[in-house]
């Protein structure tokens, strides 16, 4: 900017500058909308067509992939279940612990030791996915296998896996989701006005009786959100648990190797092609629309939640 | 302003969209000379020399399990030979035969030994052979399996390593995601196409070899060339998984990639020239490249 300017005498250049940066500010925000349609738009182009060449029921509903068998079969229902219950145990087993952890550091901790777990806790959350998914084959595998060999001993009609099947991948995936979930909750406990803990205190109540019927209710809304959040990062990981959970299409259960819709994408996309291919593509739409789903669902229930706040 | 957002967010969609539809066939037809780009510049000094330019069209059909090595043969020979379209047909190794015997195709691929009545009409030139090895944990102490306890391993008949020799623990039957090359020709050289009951499926050969190499009950297969000390390589038949077993043909876990010509028929020089090409040094560098065994 010109040094000698005023006030009076930079109006002109002013006006420009205001407007170029409005004009930056349009662009910038029209790019996010950009891309989402873009992708949106995309995802249905490329990833429909296949859904009804195979037939929508067969494909939706069907229990068996073979998509290079001579009488191919392309049913994704195996990865739908997985997806659904494996991120459902997960947010089962992750949010409480993540919540704990939330209330210990901003509730519970002397402040010298929150100042040590808080930063340990946020630095988790920037480790790379496929660096868990490694940890999980090396340290978690194993010892699964051991668990595995174990409960199994006697059961000639189970496939043994290694290790890697799907309690390895729920393992991964909680530990993945709690820095998410743990972070936003200490912020939304910390937002919780100070008055209302003294309050409650003052009436007698124990601190532990403040922690669970004041704060965390008052805190609500924001630990939904960090839920959100973390249920978005464990339905669509597929790094970290491909290397874990044994990848072969069958129904989910603790001790089956299965397949996420995540990870049926990335294991078979370098060399599909043709119909194939296409299906890929169908299952990118179907996890697509599941997030989608999970987000609408979600907001609306926050938005009322919020309205019912401020009545 | 709130009409012109709109209005503009509309048109640079459909721009995007546009765009995105152009260019996504290209991308894919992108990524298959990118392999065969090396090699085609280090043979491009030997075409000049020779000096003749061949013209025509060369065409080949059959196993699926060649089109990779045909189309980067294809590539490779047409960066030299500019004038020489080459057309590579899928269909199946059968199909491929029968077309160069019917003369609908000038070469006929075929990712298996030739049958005598084949070979009574046809020339087979061999360019390459497929190896694959059955790898398990060091610490196993099974050495080696038949290959009809491979089938009964992998669809899920043997169960535990204490029915194969070894230690009592379960066996954890490893293989290649489906589209893979090496699953399609380990599961087609023990005719168990689609029968095969995986513990784990990886889609590198990289990720196989860690996954057997921490699983002490783990068995998988890899390409020959892929072979290292983290895994031991089983005895399939008595034959130990080295290039001589297998160029000897006592390998059972290993097939040829023959390009067959009709018998008795004088080839064109295109035609020549791709097999002498394929058969040739530029070409076994290629073959080499994409993880075969070459034939020299």
């Amino acid at each position: 900017m010109n040094a000698n300017m005023t006030i009076i005498g930079g109006r002109k250049s002013k006006t420009a500058l205001e407007k170029t940066m409005k004009g930056i500010f349009i662009v910038c925000g029209v790019f996010a909308i950009v891309a989402v349609l873009v992708i949106t738009i995309y995802m249905i182009y490329s990833g429909a067509p296949a859904m009804f060449t195979i037939g929508l029921k067969d494909f939706l509903f069907g229990t068996e992939w073979a998509p290079t068998a001579a009488d191919p079969k392309f049913g994704i229902l195996p990865m739908i279940l997985t997806s659904l219950v494996g991120t459902g145990l997960t947010i089962l087993v992750g949010v409480p612990i993540a919540l704990m952890a939330a209330v210990f550091v901003s509730e519970v901790a002397h402040k010298r030791l929150a100042g040590i777990v808080k930063p340990a806790i946020e630095l988790l959350a920037g480790i790379p996915s496929v660096v868990y998914g490694l940890l999980g084959m090396i340290i978690l595998v194993p010892q699964i296998s051991k668990l595995e060999a174990l409960l199994y001993a006697n059961d000639p009609s189970h496939t043994f896996t290694g290790g890697a099947n799907m309690l390895s991948g729920i393992i991964v995936l909680t530990i993945m989701i709690l820095p998410t979930v743990v972070n936003i909750s200490i912020t939304s406990l910390k937002a919780v006005p100070n008055e209302y803990k003294e309050a409650s205190l003052a009436m007698g109540a124990t601190k532990m009786q403040t922690i669970f019927k004041v704060q965390i209710p008052a805190a609500k809304s924001g630990i939904i959100t960090g839920v959100v959040l973390g249920i978005g990062r464990a339905i669509g990981e597929a790094m970290a648990i491909i290397l874990v959970s044994g990848n072969v299409a069958n129904m989910p259960a603790l001790f089956n190797s299965v397949r996420f819709l995540t990870t049926g994408i990335v294991s078979e996309m370098s060399y599909a092609s043709g119909l194939h291919r296409e299906a890929l593509f169908s299952i990118g739409l179907v996890l697509f629309i599941f997030i989608m789903i999970i987000n609408i669902v979600l907001n609306t229930v926050l938005k009322k939640e919020a309205a019912a706040n401020e009545k | 302003m709130k009409k012109f957002v709109t209005i503009t967010a509309l048109i640079v969609c459909m721009v995007f969209a546009a765009v995105g539809c152009a260019s996504a066939p290209a991308e894919e037809s992108s990524a298959a000379p990118s392999e065969s780009a090396e090699a085609s510049t280090e043979t491009s000094a030997s075409a000049e020399s020779s000096g003749e330019a061949l013209s025509g069209t060369v065409s080949m059909s059959g196993s699926t399990s060649m089109e990779q090595i045909a189309n980067a043969l294809k590539e490779a020979f047409m960066a030299e030979n500019p004038d020489v379209t080459i057309d590579v047909q899928l269909g199946g190794s059968s199909v491929g035969l029968q077309d160069a015997e019917s003369g609908k195709s000038d070469i006929g691929n075929a990712s298996r030994e030739m049958k005598e009545e084949e070979a009574a009409v046809l020339d087979g030139h061999t360019i390459a052979i497929d190896g694959i090895a059955v790898i398990v944990h060091p610490s196993n102490t099974v050495s080696e399996i038949t290959s009809e306890d491979l089938v009964k391993v992998y669809t899920g008949e043997i169960t535990n390593w204490s029915e194969l020799g070894g230690e009592d623990q379960p066996i954890v039957v490893i293989g290649r995601e489906a589209s893979s090359g090496t699953r399609g020709a380990f599961e087609e050289l023990l005719a168990i196409e689609d029968q095969c009951k995986y513990a784990q499926e990886l889609n590198e050969t990289g990720a196989v070899k860690t996954a057997v190499s921490s699983t002490p009950g783990a068995i998988g297969y890899v390409s020959l060339e892929a072979l290292d000390d983290t895994v031991t390589a089983l005895k399939v038949d008595g034959a130990e998984p080295t290039e001589e077993a297998i160029k000897a043909g006592d390998y059972a876990l290993s097939r040829p990639f023959i390009m067959a010509t009709k018998k008795g028929e004088e080839l064109r020089p295109e035609v020549q020239a791709f097999l002498d090409f394929a058969m040739g040094e530029e070409g076994q560098a290629i073959v080499a490249d994409n993880s075969l065994i070459t034939i020299s």
